[in-house]
């Protein structure tokens, strides 16, 4: 480091860190994350289909998201005549930046050098993410207020009830894990897992309910009710094409990708590994990495299960959907919200 | 931190009157996503105020649901009436005097209370305290509002389960 940066004051190297973060977390690691998870997406659906799967680009088929993103911003951008022209070009924005901004507060890692390995330390960190995936839902409900055609309003219409039903259970869900934590910020959920056990052994209907939410929140299958091809073509973005679809598309994986860093914050102990020392802050640049590497690989494994359930779960029907959100999730996530309290009451009460 | 103060008030207000005086769209739901606008601003107000847990519980709950049932009913109502619609000199006079008089009710009560003379504490943001205040100083009111949600629920699910029986019987 040169001196001028010393020189600054903290609230300018803040910034200057701030933004390093920034760029490096969205643009080098989230963004071809969510490229690759499209390709990985494809050769595991072919893989469980006994199908080959694009292989063609480049070792491997690797460099397929490269040939997509060509084809996408190639493609013509088509406008209907009846669309709501100011809408119909917010959406696809509105659909993308809710899943980035979640990403803002969750600790991928302990330390790198003297930084913190997260970009904003919220003290109400899980409330934040909850209220950025809340907001998830405007691109889709505008989406098909815009094109002002059927299918996309149906889709539209669908979608706004899933995802605040859904939004339900699993704000109710994570409580118990903040009754254990007794803090709000997701690096002292990670503090409190290091040492102990892993949140997910501790409250696994917690887990089990938040992870169905999730997949209901991002409208992966069997939850993509919103989409539903077979029975409303392309739901929400069936007007739309070119870069604008990309976005939609890849909104979709950016979004997953969010609610599985939460999952891994939340229940699958963040950056710590029970052994060789993984799950004390890092003292050095290798170790910090090495946990960035951890947390990665966390995230990918639900990113993983998200691509297989996809393919091997039919769609539910909607009143089945909003059945168990409202009548099985609801109840069963308050039960577990007062015994938790129960129990805490009885080992930490007076 | 000032000046973003002046920024997220001016864009609050600006928003909130774009609201329900938009010149350029008489639509429903452009309404709407201007309340949205509304919320966000006004949760950066709460956060200029270190109250961090209202301004995330202000976007989960009025931006995250609150506007999207909003928009779940405009979307389910045919609002082309809404939207040709114009502006009544009636109802505009009316909405003034309402702002009007608001607006006076509230420059009198901040003259009256002098600076420094009911200042918040520094820490009624953190969602500890403010837990503590609301089971403590205040647990009558919260459990009456409580109390009074509660009701409206009931009452709502009545209302639905009674028109679903009709349509069975017919």
């Amino acid at each position: 480091m040169t001196n001028w940066f010393y020189n600054l004051t903290p609230n300018e190297q803040f910034a200057i860190f701030s933004l390093l973060k920034i760029v490096i977390a969205v643009f080098a690691v989230v963004l071809p994350m969510v490229a690759y998870s499209v390709v990985a997406e494809r050769r595991i659906s072919a893989w469980i289909q006994d199908r080959i799967g694009p292989n063609r680009v480049g070792p491997f088929g690797l460099l397929q998201p490269a040939a997509d993103g060509l084809k996408f911003i190639l493609k013509e951008d088509f406008t209907p005549a009846y669309a709501r022209k100011a809408y119909f070009w917010l959406a696809p924005a509105v659909a993308m930046v809710p899943a980035l901004l979640t990403l803002a507060v969750i600790p991928f890692g302990s330390k790198l050098g003297s930084q913190q390995a997260v970009i904003a330390d919220l003290n109400v960190g899980i409330l934040f993410t909850l209220g950025i995936v809340s907001l998830s839902v405007y691109g889709i409900v505008l989406a098909g207020y815009a094109s002002n055609s059927k299918y996309p309003f149906l889709g539209s219409i669908r979608s706004s009830a899933q995802m605040i039903s859904y939004e339900i259970a699993m704000g109710m869900s994570v409580i118990p894990v903040f009754m254990l934590v007794g803090d709000l910020n997701l690096s002292a959920v990670i503090e409190y897992q290091k040492n102990g056990m892993w949140l997910i052994l501790k409250q696994p209907i917690a887990f089990v309910i938040f992870l169905v939410a999730a997949f209901a929140e991002t409208n992966r299958l069997p939850f993509d009710m919103p989409e539903a091809e077979s029975e409303l073509v392309g739901g929400y973005h069936t007007e739309y094409s070119s870069m604008k679809f990309a976005l939609f598309f890849l909104g979709e994986y950016a979004a997953m990708i969010a609610v599985s860093a939460m999952m891994v914050v939340l229940f699958l102990g963040g950056w710590t590994l029970p052994f060789a020392g993984l799950n004390e802050t890092a003292t050095s640049l290798g170790m910090g990495l090495l946990q960035v590497g951890i947390f990665i690989g966390k995230l990918l494994l639900f990113m993983g299960l998200f691509i297989w359930v996809r393919w091997m779960l039919p769609r539910f029907r909607y009143d089945q959907l909003m059945d168990i959100g409202w009548k099985r999730f609801v109840p069963l996530a308050l039960a577990n919200i007062v015994v938790t309290a129960i129990y805490l009451y009885l080992t930490h009460g007076k | 931190m000032e000046i973003l103060f002046y920024i997220f008030s001016a864009l609050t207000l600006l928003c909130g009157l774009l609201v329900v005086f938009n010149p350029f769209s008489r639509n429903p739901v452009t309404s709407a996503m201007f309340l949205v606008l509304t919320i966000i601003c006004m949760s950066g107000l709460f956060v200029l105020l270190k109250a961090f847990f209202l301004a995330a519980v202000q976007i989960l709950v009025y931006a995250g649901a609150v506007i999207v049932l909003f928009l779940f009913v405009i979307m389910l109502m045919n609002i082309k009436e809404e939207e040709r619609q114009r502006f009544r000199k009636f109802g505009t006079f009316l909405g003034a005097a309402a702002v009007a008089g608001l607006a006076w009710i509230l420059v009198t009560t901040v003259m009256n209370s002098r600076t420094g003379e009911r200042s918040v504490a520094n820490n009624t943001g953190e969602t500890k305290e403010l837990g503590e205040l609301l089971f403590t100083n205040y647990v009558l009111p919260f459990e009456i509002v409580s109390l009074l949600l509660l009701v409206a629920m009931v009452g709502c699910i009545l209302l639905s389960k009674t028109s679903e029986t009709e349509e069975e019987a017919e």
